[in-house]
């Protein structure tokens, strides 16, 4: 390159320490032990998470998420914490209703795809009290993968030239083969990471059906990993299907059996999303006293996930779903 | 003429524009519709992709969400997020198609925010996604949306997602993949290109029932006219007979 060519650089802050040697120096102490991870979802998010850590939740909003835990978060009232809103979408809702987060990187927020925008997420953002860094969805996958890869930093063709870029932490360089111009995005290593799986044994080993999303990237960028889980299998089965394997045990710090755990969420082959319930959130959303007594029913006035779904019509419900999900209601 | 509402009009051209064999990413809601239609008239061997990995499902009806279920539903692949992005910027994937609350007249698209202060938006939308990707690394990015000088501005509050930016060659010096960019801008009163120098919207033909003057009295910047402007070809029995039966037949989309 003779050609001088002007890098520019995003001007929002960056929440996470991309640093390579100093994720290798965590990782470098984390247990590769195969021992029994199972645990309660209460124990999970009072040990796991801090107030002000970074959070990231698997799967892709109102599906495959790991219901039990987010709203544990909600109940055990975690502060200050930062999250990555990769396609967060009822996930981000719960967060929003306790206030737990207040610095976000932002992909998709806000919206519940097709079923339209929170009012409530909407105001929160809206208020200023959250700090905001913009990055799109392939960029949080590919700050995941930098991360998974033990990288600092992985280049790609993405957001240059638009604001997304201007408010976001990346960076522009240079190819040193090619002259050609990338931007840089910084490894994203969160300290915390919740993910519903299909199944998995009591070590970790996971099974994964349907889009992966990012979680396989999720699961080895994240310091501390908690698997929910439809059902646990026997290590035999994960052995005699090697290959399938999703997620090893060494990433995975905890395992809680939470049949229909992704409730209110798509749960795939399993049981479809409860779009009645999810629009009762976005209803109640628009009237503060209803959003109040929701909150308050739904998640502090509910024991644990189970009560929350017993709540909203239990099994009985779950096998509607389930009806829909596997299109025999048609039949 | 077969009677038609705006919304199946704009399905109806975007799927003529996918050809048999290309891929494509598409969202929820009208695109996926565009793509279903044109599968079941002219291209069964469209290759409809969602960002969340589903790829080429035979879709038994439409997604609420782009990593639902039926996105990946008999689907040639349950891949990854990762995995489709990455297939964009290698150059594997044709089309996409956008929304947004704003685009300026080199096609940039806002979909985040109102206001000016970034730290505390007057109005604040569900932001990029997966939006400002598939601009970026898809071949051609199509848009539909209702027409109005609100929405067409020249002062566009946040480039959310590229189109060719300052115009002229800003697009590719910004480092963005060489040859891609906007496409067409599907309307309920137009069909837009961009002018290949400029790279500033062009009208290309106008739909029935709509003027020049309509076409340019809706849109907040001045456009380009083709040097032959012709008739929008409205929509044929058979699709809109597609659309309504197979497609979107409880009015999800097209009852909008």
């Amino acid at each position: 390159m003779s050609k001088a060519v002007e890098l520019k650089q995003g001007q929002n802050q960056l929440f996470t320490d991309p640093d390579a040697d100093r994720a290798r120096e965590f990782f470098r102490h984390k247990s590769r032990a195969m021992t029994n991870k199972v645990t309660t979802v209460e124990e999970t998010v009072k040990t796991l998470i801090k107030d002000g850590d970074y959070i990231a939740i698997g799967g892709f909003g109102a599906n495959r998420i790991p219901t039990a835990i987010i709203h544990e978060i909600v109940r055990q009232g975690k502060k200050h914490l930062g999250f990555a809103g990769h396609t967060s979408t009822h996930d981000f809702q719960v967060l929003v209703a306790g206030e737990c987060f207040d610095r976000l990187d932002i992909a998709y927020i806000i919206g519940l795809e097709a079923r339209g925008l929170s009012p409530a997420a909407r105001k929160y953002i809206e208020s200023g009290k959250v700090k905001l860094t913009e990055w799109t969805n392939a960029t949080l996958s590919w700050r995941l993968k930098a991360a998974a890869m033990g990288l600092s930093f992985l280049p790609a063709r993405n957001i240059m030239g638009t604001d997304t870029f201007k408010y976001s932490a990346a960076k522009e360089i240079i190819c040193p083969f090619t002259g050609q111009k990338y931007v840089a995005h910084p490894a994203l290593y969160p300290d915390f990471a919740a993910i519903h799986v299909h199944e998995c044994d009591v070590y970790g080993n996971a099974h994964v059906y349907g889009a992966s999303v990012s979680d396989q990237d999720l699961a080895k960028a994240s310091k501390r990993v908690v698997l929910t889980t439809e059902k646990i299998i026997s290590t035999e089965k994960i052995r005699q299907n090697p290959e399938g394997t999703f997620i090893p045990f060494w990433c995975v710090d905890a395992v809680i059996e939470v049949p229909y755990g992704s409730y209110p969420g798509n749960m795939p082959y399993e049981y479809f999303s409860d779009e009645e319930h999810l629009r009762e959130w976005l209803k109640v959303e628009k009237d503060e006293t209803e959003y109040k007594k929701f909150i308050e029913k739904q998640i502090y006035g509910t024991k644990n996930f189970y009560e929350y779904l017993e709540l909203n019509g239990g099994i009985e419900k779950i096998m509607k779903l389930r009806a829909i999900e596997l299109l025999t209601d048609r039949q | 003429m077969a009677d038609y509402n705006p919304m199946e009009l704009m399905i109806c051209v975007a799927a003529r524009n996918l050809e048999d064999g290309a891929t494509v990413v598409v969202g929820t809601g009208a695109p996926c519709a565009a793509a279903m239609l044109s599968q079941k008239t002219h291209s069964p061997n469209l290759c409809i992709m969602f960002e969340a990995g589903g790829v080429a499902p035979i879709l038994p009806s439409m997604p609420i969400s782009v990593g639902d279920s039926r996105t990946f539903h008999r689907a040639i692949m349950a891949s990854s997020m990762p995995d489709i992005m990455e297939t964009c910027q290698r150059g594997m994937v044709d089309y996409t198609f956008l929304g947004g609350a704003q685009i300026d007249m080199y096609g940039n698209i806002n979909s985040t925010m109102i206001g000016d202060n970034h730290a505390k938006p007057k109005v604040h939308f569900h932001g990029s996604g997966g939006a400002n990707d598939l601009a970026s690394l898809c071949w051609r990015t199509m848009m539909m949306t209702i027409q109005d000088a609100k929405r067409f501005t020249d002062k566009i509050n946040y480039i959310t997602s590229p189109g060719y930016l300052q115009g002229g060659n800003s697009r590719y010096e910004a480092g963005l993949p060489k040859g891609s960019g906007p496409y067409r801008i599907i309307t309920n009163m137009s069909i837009m290109g961009f002018e290949e120098e400029s790279k500033r919207m062009k009208v290309l033909s106008i739909n029935p029932g709509y003027s020049r003057k309509d076409v340019q009295d809706n849109c907040g910047f001045e456009l380009l006219w083709a040097d032959k402007i012709t008739d929008t070809d409205p929509p044929h029995d058979n699709e809109l007979r597609i659309l309504r039966e197979e497609v979107d037949p409880q009015r999800y989309i097209i009852g909008r």
